[in-house]
């Protein structure tokens, strides 16, 4: 009770600090924001990305680790499209970064028009890579691996209904990847967001997902639904029952970054600062707790380290759409 | 049932520790600004204040955010009312006979009738979240896109059911409404579409809010200045006192209402739970209904009563349904739920259906605390309504203005772009415009919230389907709707034919 009232306490007086504390002005000679950070979400509010922002934010606070706050600001448009014209416009801008998914490389290669060349934007810190696997209803007895699963979407067609976000997304790409692998002809149908997605299968208004662990998980724990397979080099320690597709003799990775990105031309005072905040948050407990209850891959990147990634990853993607067609 | 109780119980012990009663009371009323404030709906309430919750325990965090979220449902009625500007998406609907009955004199019967129908719209639907959650948790499961299909047909139907306005100006209203809902992104075949002029600001699509302050806020005071020529200082509203008498007598008349109140509380809660759908849908479909089962559907939209409460108790028991599935599914029910699901993640919770079992004293401290904030949102709104009268007898020549900064600043607020601001100064001058044209506004507003939900549902539907119809009239749950839509939607023609047979010249 008495730790409940002065935590009550704190949250009061948090309030009226955190007021006077932004009209104060930064002291020290290295770089440091000045006014409140704009940290853009290249997704909707309620997604994986916006929660991994929200707690990013929260980790920021709550550890002071930053002189000013970090507003999230969710532009969710033309699949990132929004986001990065945003953040392309805001040139040589200190105080805006962004948490970017893989949107980052394929929007730009899909809609050449917007004029985004994501070399020039500056690298902050990789945080993490996401994961996918295979996943289908528990109410599915007749399938228990990837070989059932095989069999069972072979037997309906087109009638089998994989559930996915927008066309031409991660899941998508995965989708093709199974269809091809296996001469499956699964029907794709995009839903709006991954935890839309995980809730169609729940429900069984779909045969399969290849969702993130962060969206399976409520449902997995209540054994709901069943990861088959997993899209990683080697299995994950949460799901230690499901073989990677390398173990099946597929050679097919797939992972989805969860980076923080500057606005081109950030001054390199800047950029060091950024790197040096994120790399403390990536080695708070709260995130590296955060990675092992979601089941998050990749290490920390940074620097040139990360821009290299970036171009790697984009050429990949640039196969990849080709391949299916979303690009010419 | 016993079991429920005890749990409940437990939840109340939990809700009743002086902090957490000092949290409910702090948020409703914070809540209640917030949702007064155009354009600052919960959504931004609680994503504004979500940082503040790591420093309480997540139990009171939750109840703080909670009580934010049903304040704000208050809240919404209340600019709704005076100003004719929709305090958040939610409350909409409220302005369709709110700002009617101020414009009358009779604010303060609205503000109580808001207050009052949330207020059972509230309770109702804790009840029912109470003592119904697990199977209700089922329905929002199995609810796939031909359900929401046929759902969204059902909110269609109602409003071009609507007799007394005339059906082609109400069906060219509704496709504009989807027209501007079109534009943006098309998650189904993934490509950004109808960005006119390559404007990158169409990026994002039309925010519903944007068109809802555009046509109620701006165009509405083009339409006041008009109608008082300009006049100098006088006052906007007629007197309207507050006095115990003409509350009782208020709170009297509104138990004719009481239909359009229960009807509105279940309809409510029952669309509030379904994923993606949330309040802003189901207090414009309770709009529609009410005005369907009212005996005097040729007062709606001139200030009737009924018209509410429908949707202001449904809005409430929206937002508590949507908490069903974020809890239960970990799919946010609304916007606001999305935030509060993003809370847990920090908070270190797992929504899922193992929540109810794994964190009890959570969800039942949550569940308590829904009946408080409805308490004590409904007497701090009550006794509150003297002040805001007081507001509303300011001039004209001083209230217009700041009636106008306010529609900027809730343009403004929920994207945060300069092209909202300019979107909403056009959808004002139009809406002005279709309005002297005699043009329905209500209908375009239902289809800028229902299309970006009907649409997808029934492309995902025909997609599963191979294009086969039969997909909404075979399944257990979408059939029986989209029956009721389609009788529903003919009800009009079939009563015109009626009157004809029946007063055909002998």
């Amino acid at each position: 009770m008495i730790k409940s009232r002065r935590s009550f306490t704190k949250l009061v007086c948090i309030i009226g600090a955190s007021a006077i504390l932004a009209g104060l002005p930064a002291i020290g000679q290295a770089w440091e924001p000045i006014k409140p950070v704009e940290f853009v979400v290249m997704a909707g509010k309620g997604g994986g990305a916006d929660k991994a922002v929200r707690l990013l934010q929260n980790i920021i606070a709550s550890e002071n680790m930053a002189p000013v706050p970090f507003t999230p600001i969710n532009k969710p448009g033309g699949s990132g499209a929004e986001a990065l014209v945003h953040l392309n416009d805001k040139k040589g801008d200190n105080h805006t970064i962004m948490f970017t998914l893989n949107s980052f490389y394929t929007t730009p290669l899909r809609q050449p028009k917007l004029g985004i060349d994501i070399t020039t934007f500056t690298p902050v810190a990789r945080m993490a890579e996401d994961t996918f696997l295979l996943w289908v209803n528990t109410d599915r007895k007749d399938i228990n691996n990837v070989a059932d699963f095989v069999k069972a979407a072979k037997a309906k067609g087109n009638q089998w209904i994989m559930a996915g976000t927008g066309k031409n997304s991660e899941d998508n790409l995965l989708t093709d990847f199974l269809n091809k692998a296996y001469g499956l002809n699964m029907k794709y149908v995009p839903y709006k967001g991954g935890g839309k997605v995980a809730k169609e299968l729940a429900g069984n208004n779909a045969d399969s997902t290849v969702n993130n662990p962060s969206e399976q998980l409520g449902f997995y724990e209540a054994g709901v639904t069943k990861a088959l397979a997993a899209f990683t080099p080697v299995r994950l320690p949460l799901f230690p029952d499901a073989p990677t597709f390398r173990e099946l003799d597929k050679d097919f990775v797939y992972f989805m970054q969860r980076t923080v990105v500057g606005a081109p031309g950030m001054s390199p005072e800047a950029a060091h600062y950024y790197k040096d905040l994120f790399t403390e948050v990536f080695n708070s407990d709260k995130w590296q707790q955060y990675r092992t209850k979601k089941s998050l891959q990749g290490g920390l990147l940074t620097d040139h380290h990360l821009m290299e990634y970036w171009k790697i990853e984009r050429d990949i993607h640039e196969v990849m759409l080709r391949n299916m067609g979303a690009i010419k | 049932m016993l079991e429920t109780l005890g749990l409940l119980a437990n939840g109340f012990t939990i809700v009743f520790e002086p902090q957490n009663l000092a949290l409910i009371i702090a948020g409703c009323a914070l809540g209640l600004f917030i949702g007064a404030m155009p354009g600052l709906g919960s959504v931004n309430g609680v994503a504004i204040l979500l940082p503040l919750t790591f420093l309480v325990p997540p139990t009171g965090a939750v109840i703080f955010l909670a009580a934010i979220y049903y304040g704000a449902m208050y809240g919404g009625a209340i600019s709704s009312i005076m100003l004719g500007i929709p305090g958040a998406s939610t409350a909409v609907a409220t302005t369709f006979d709110g700002r009617p009955l101020a414009k009358l004199g009779m604010a303060d019967k609205a503000l109580t009738a808001a207050a009052v129908a949330s207020f059972v719209g509230g309770s109702i639907s804790v009840v029912l979240f109470t003592f119904f959650a697990p199977p209700l948790a089922h329905v929002a499961l199995v609810f796939g896109s031909p359900e929401t299909f046929a759902l969204m047909m059902l909110a269609f139907a109602t409003f071009i059911g609507l007799g007394g306005d005339d059906i082609f100006k109400t069906l060219f209203s509704i496709c504009i409404g989807l027209v501007l809902s079109a534009v943006g992104f098309d998650i189904i075949s993934g490509e950004p579409r109808l960005i006119l002029w390559d404007i990158t600001g169409f990026l994002h699509g039309v925010n519903f809010l944007v068109l809802a302050i555009g046509i109620y806020g701006i165009g509405e005071m083009i339409w006041t200045v008009e109608e008082h020529n300009l006049g100098g200082g006088k006052s906007m509203l007629s007197e309207a006192t507050v006095t115990v008498k003409r509350t009782i007598a208020n709170l009297r008349e509104l138990l004719s209402s009481w239909r359009a109140t229960v009807m509105g509380s279940f309809l409510g809660y029952f669309v509030g739970i379904l994923p993606a759908a949330g309040a802003t849908p189901g207090s414009l479909m309770a709009y529609g209904i009410a005005k369907q089962i009212s005996k005097n559907p040729e007062e709606f939209g001139k200030g009737a009563l009924e018209g509410v409460c429908a949707p202001e108790a449904a809005n409430n028991a929206a937002s508590t349904g949507s908490m069903l599935p974020m809890l239960t599914l970990g799919i946010p029910g609304s916007p606001t739920t999305a935030i509060l699901l993003g809370g847990m993640v920090i908070w270190g919770l797992e929504p899922g259906p193992r929540l109810f079992i794994d964190h009890s004293e959570f969800v039942w401290g949550l569940i308590a605390s829904l009946y408080a904030a409805n308490l004590f949102a409904v007497i701090i709104m009550l006794i509150f309504i003297p002040v805001f009268i007081k507001i509303l007898k300011t001039p004209f020549t001083i209230l217009a203005p700041i009636i106008f900064i306010l529609c900027l600043i809730g343009g403004y607020a929920p994207t945060q772009s300069m092209h909202d601001v300019w979107l909403m100064v056009v959808f004002g001058i139009v809406g002005y415009l279709m309005r002297k044209l005699d043009y329905p506004l209500a209908p375009a507003v239902l289809a800028i919230v229902l299309g970006p939900l009907a649409e997808p549902a029934l492309r995902q539907s025909l997609l599963i389907s191979d294009g086969e119809f039969s997909i909404f009239f075979t399944r257990i749950y979408a059939g029986p709707i989209m029956v009721t839509a389609i009788i529903l939607l003919f009800l009009p023609v079939l009563k015109i034919g009626y009157d004809k047979f029946r007063h055909r010249p002998a």
